[in-house]
């Protein structure tokens, strides 16, 4: 709040004191940075990337510049119809892609951002490449005045509260989780395409008003400010700044606007000849950045701040949780090939409600392809499973977490830059439901406390209340795979898929892991495990099914199993007779 | 529009989509290798074509210094190791020696054309060293971006080099043949010529010499080629050179039929790079017959509309994409 307060300061100082020249460039600046946020948000935080935001600036830009001309609308009643056009925009680019990988919504965007182009520069009515011209001012802002500097800086402080607001929250979590988790988000029950289809259009949104803007600004609309090479640009100054944090949107746009105009007088002379060579100069800058300071200009001028300890709220209300628990989960005839392999074949067997279920076999039996069935990864190739009666074999990952799966990963998968508390939240993503909008809008704080209060619970649950605020990367492996469960319990699971739990613990953190499967069993959820250690397996679980090159060769209590002939062969070899 | 027209049109669509088949074919064996989506092959068109045009001009090519420049801050990053000093230096003087005589005494035009093609396709390892190798860690999107920065420097580079003109270069043929009612050129009988040789000559290497193997497997799966005894960075860096010289080769089919200045490359460039994510940046096939789409589908609409041209072109990856995000279930980790 306070920061706030001196921003705001600073850009009312700024805009009685500065000399009209620099007025203007401080309106570009902010121009420039809310069309940087939203890229902060996409391709710093988010993890994809545009080339065509400016394009989106242009269809602000155009929209309101044909509306008030041609039809006499008022400038502030075009602004939702520019914002409208840029969003829906970008929802068609954004659906188009939002299932592939991230590199094929940078590619879209080349190609939007040159056609969008051709055509602002050939629809009839939209005045050629000449454009339009004598767009009329915002009524009490004239072109590049004081006043206008002042209002843009409000935007602009606006843009970075709402999205540091949305990053702050359970959207957020999913966001953060795009770059370098999609598939463990997607099996935390999060969709991963809808959230990166919501911040590819926030981020058009944000560029569409930069474009409003600028018509109103310039008074001149045509279409070579929003071509490819300008939404290029934009990135580059998004990347120069640091793509990473908020603060990098307005850093770049400022260093690379006053730097341009620099450049821009006496690079030709250097060079001998007219052109615009500052592009060459920024792009050189961009393939240094990226070699030597991938995080841009921004740790050079503020300290790298701490995660910041959220406080946790001990009487924020329950979540909601699952009636009734425990649920069967029943394999039945289930096979999954890779190519000549056959990794499961007609695999069978029935993890009992409310009972731990224990899948061992040695390297290669198939253990980690049936988890990957089970947890929706993988599809089998015939055969069904089904949880509860309710068949969850073929469903996508998310839908099968929301069935009531919950799981870890055999190679821990945890964002390792954000805190434990804020990975564990991360499994309790289904349980709440408020949307970017609000999440901006501080609208889910009630909400927001009780995912957190009960993240911080299942922490506790784990023993790890000390660390909850620590980078998950920090932790001992071990540690790691605690938080890891506590993430799958914030789920509310019915089931809970564990593989190799005990991999990497010590003989204290073994017992006490025990001790909490036991009163997870207790409450009535089901457990499968699989796991190598067999004083732990043996211990602990009421049922073990053995599988050897993708079969079950043996399946019932410890005791029967342990006995079992065909079990010592697999795991011995066999005896010469 | 009547039949002679359409055929007309077929023809040139068919030319211009032989030598974005090219392109893609590049754009794919950069990407399989080093998962580099090479954006600024475009710019190695231009560069090949304007080296070639300034050659002609009686020129010593300013690419060339470029090269040898280039070459040195190579050879400067590697100076530890006399093979890669040499690896840098090697080629790039030869064909320094080799470009000097033959503008001297004015050389074949053919000649010159292979030294035009030698010239820029050395360029491409270099930028593989200088700007990707170091990030070769990062992720695909990154290296994505820095293809796009590399594109920039080499349009500027490009206008400092060859000023703001645009250049013709001559025909391959300047022959015209009469097939029924049709009238067929020369050059485009050389560019699908070229088209299918190389296709041919690329076929064979990758399934028949070792270093194609190698170059698969590099592809396929780099930890397991590193491991059997492959250099990851020798293959990125012959993927790049090849690539580079795929496409000067294309600038030198292209130049005699649209005139090309420094900034061309691009545009010409994206058309081959849409038959790449058409193909899904995985298959060869499927890219090919999308290129000829491409060359086709643009023909018939700068026909019809030239204004739209561009735009109808872009809108051929719309049916792609769809099909593809149909097609993949899995979430992709990138």
């Amino acid at each position: 709040m306070r920061a706030l307060a001196l921003a705001l300061a600073a850009v009312i100082a700024a805009a009685l004191l500065l000399p009209a020249f620099y007025v203007t460039l401080m309106i570009n600046v902010g121009l420039a940075s809310l069309v940087g946020v939203g890229l902060v948000l996409l391709t710093g935080i988010g993890g994809q990337t545009s080339f065509g935001q400016a394009a989106f600036a242009g269809i602000g830009a155009y929209t309101t510049a044909l509306l008030t001309l041609s039809f006499g609308w008022s400038p502030w009643l075009t602004l939702p119809v520019a914002l409208a056009l840029a969003g829906v925009a970008a929802l068609l680019i954004g659906v188009v892609t939002m299932r592939l990988s991230g590199h094929y919504l940078a590619l879209a965007t080349i190609a939007w951002g040159t056609s969008a182009y051709v055509l602002m520069g050939t629809l009839p009515g939209l005045g050629g490449f000449n454009g339009l011209v004598d767009v009329p001012a915002l009524p009490g802002l004239r072109g590049a005045s004081r006043m206008m500097l002042v209002f843009v800086g409000v935007l602009v402080l606006a843009a970075l509260v709402l999205v540091g607001n949305l990053l702050d929250s359970r959207q957020g979590r999913a966001i953060r989780a795009l770059a370098t988790g999609r598939l463990m988000a997607e099996s935390m029950g999060v969709n991963t395409g809808l959230v990166s289809l919501g911040i590819f259009v926030i981020a058009a949104l944000f560029a569409g008003l930069s474009g409003w803007l600028y018509a109103h600004v310039q008074g001149v609309v045509n279409p070579s400010p929003f071509n490819l090479g300008a939404g290029i640009e934009y990135l580059f100054m998004v990347i120069i700044g640091g793509a990473g944090s908020l603060a990098g949107a307005v850093f770049g746009a400022g260093v690379v606007l006053v730097l341009r105009d620099q450049l821009n007088d006496w690079l030709p002379r250097l060079l001998g000849q007219p052109g615009n060579f500052e592009g060459m100069v920024f792009a050189a800058a961009v393939i240094l950045a990226l070699q030597n300071m991938p995080q841009g200009l921004v740790p050079l001028l503020l300290r790298r701040r701490r995660l910041v300890e959220t406080r946790i709220d001990v009487n924020a209300p329950a979540l909601p949780s699952r009636e009734g628990a425990g649920a069967a989960l029943k394999v039945s005839g289930v096979t999954r090939r890779f190519g000549g392999l056959l990794a499961n074949d007609a695999v069978s067997f029935t993890a009992q409600a409310g009972a731990i279920t224990a899948l061992i076999g040695p390297n290669g039996a198939g253990k980690s392809t049936m988890f990957n069935l089970i947890g929706g990864l993988l599809a089998p190739n015939s055969g069904e499973i089904s949880l509860g009666g309710v068949r969850i074999d073929g469903l996508p990952s998310r839908r099968v977490a929301r069935a009531g799966v919950a799981r870890n990963f055999q190679h821990v998968r945890l964002l390792a830059e954000r805190s434990v508390l804020e990975n564990v939240a991360l499994g309790a993503h289904r349980r709440g439901r408020a949307g970017m909008i609000s999440a901006m809008l501080r609208l889910d704080r009630a909400e927001e406390r009780a995912l957190l209060a009960e993240a911080s619970r299942q922490v506790a649950r784990v023993g790890l209340s000390e660390l909850l605020h620590s980078p998950a990367g920090d932790l001992a492996l071990g540690q790691q795979r605690m938080v890891e469960i506590a993430r799958a319990l914030c789920l509310d699971p019915v089931l809970l898929l564990l593989d190799e739990p005990a991999a990497g613990l010590r003989l204290a953190e073994k017992q006490q892991l025990a001790g909490l499967l036991r009163s997870l069993r207790a409450s009535g959820i089901t457990v499968l495990l699989v796991e190598h250690d067999m004083d732990f397996v043996m211990g602990l679980a009421d049922h073990v099914v053995v599988m050897e090159y993708g079969r079950v060769i043996s399946a019932g209590s410890p005791s029967v199993v342990q006995a079992d002939p065909k079990v010592m062969d697999a795991y011995l070899g066999g005896v010469v007779a | 529009m009547d039949v002679t027209i359409a055929e007309l049109l077929l023809q040139d669509g068919l030319t211009t989509g032989a030598i974005y088949l090219l392109l893609a074919i590049g754009l794919l064996l950069v990407f399989l290798v080093t998962r580099v989506i090479f954006i600024p092959q475009g710019d190695f068109v231009a560069y090949g074509a304007l080296t070639l045009a300034s050659m002609l001009a009686g020129h010593v090519p300013a690419t060339l210094w470029l090269l040898d420049v280039c070459a040195v801050a190579s050879a400067l990053l590697q100076w530890r190791s006399w093979r890669g000093v040499s690896w840098a230096l090697g080629p790039a003087l030869l064909i320094t020696l080799a470009t000097l005589v033959a503008v001297r005494l004015g050389a074949w035009v053919w000649l010159q054309g292979a030294l035009a093609v030698g010239i820029t396709a050395l360029l491409a390892p270099m930028v593989y060293r200088l700007a990707f190798r170091p990030l070769r860690h990062a992720s695909l999107l990154t290296l994505l971006v820095v293809a796009m920065a590399v594109h920039f420097v080499m349009v500027g580079l490009g206008l400092v080099l060859f000023g703001p003109e645009t250049q013709r270069t001559p025909a391959f043929s300047n022959a015209s043949f009469t097939w029924g009612e049709v009238d067929i050129s020369g050059h485009s009988l050389w560019v699908a010529g070229c088209c299918v040789v190389l296709v041919a000559a690329l076929w064979w290497m990758f399934h028949a010499t070792m270093l194609g193997r190698a170059l698969r497997a590099s592809a396929s799966n780099p930890m397991g080629a590193r491991l059997m005894g492959i250099e990851g960075d020798r293959m990125a860096a012959i993927a790049f050179a090849m690539a580079g010289g795929i496409a000067a080769l294309a600038g030198l089919l292209i130049a005699p039929i649209t005139p090309i200045a420094y900034d061309s490359g691009f545009l010409i460039g994206l058309k081959g790079f849409i038959a790449a994510v058409i193909g899904g940046l995985a298959s060869y096939p499927v890219a090919a017959v999308a290129a000829l789409v491409v060359g086709v589908v643009e023909a018939f609409a700068s026909f019809w509309n030239s204004a739209y041209a561009a735009a109808i072109v872009f809108a051929l990856l719309i049916p792609a994409l769809l099909w593809l995000s149909v097609r993949t279930r899995s979430i992709e980790e990138p």
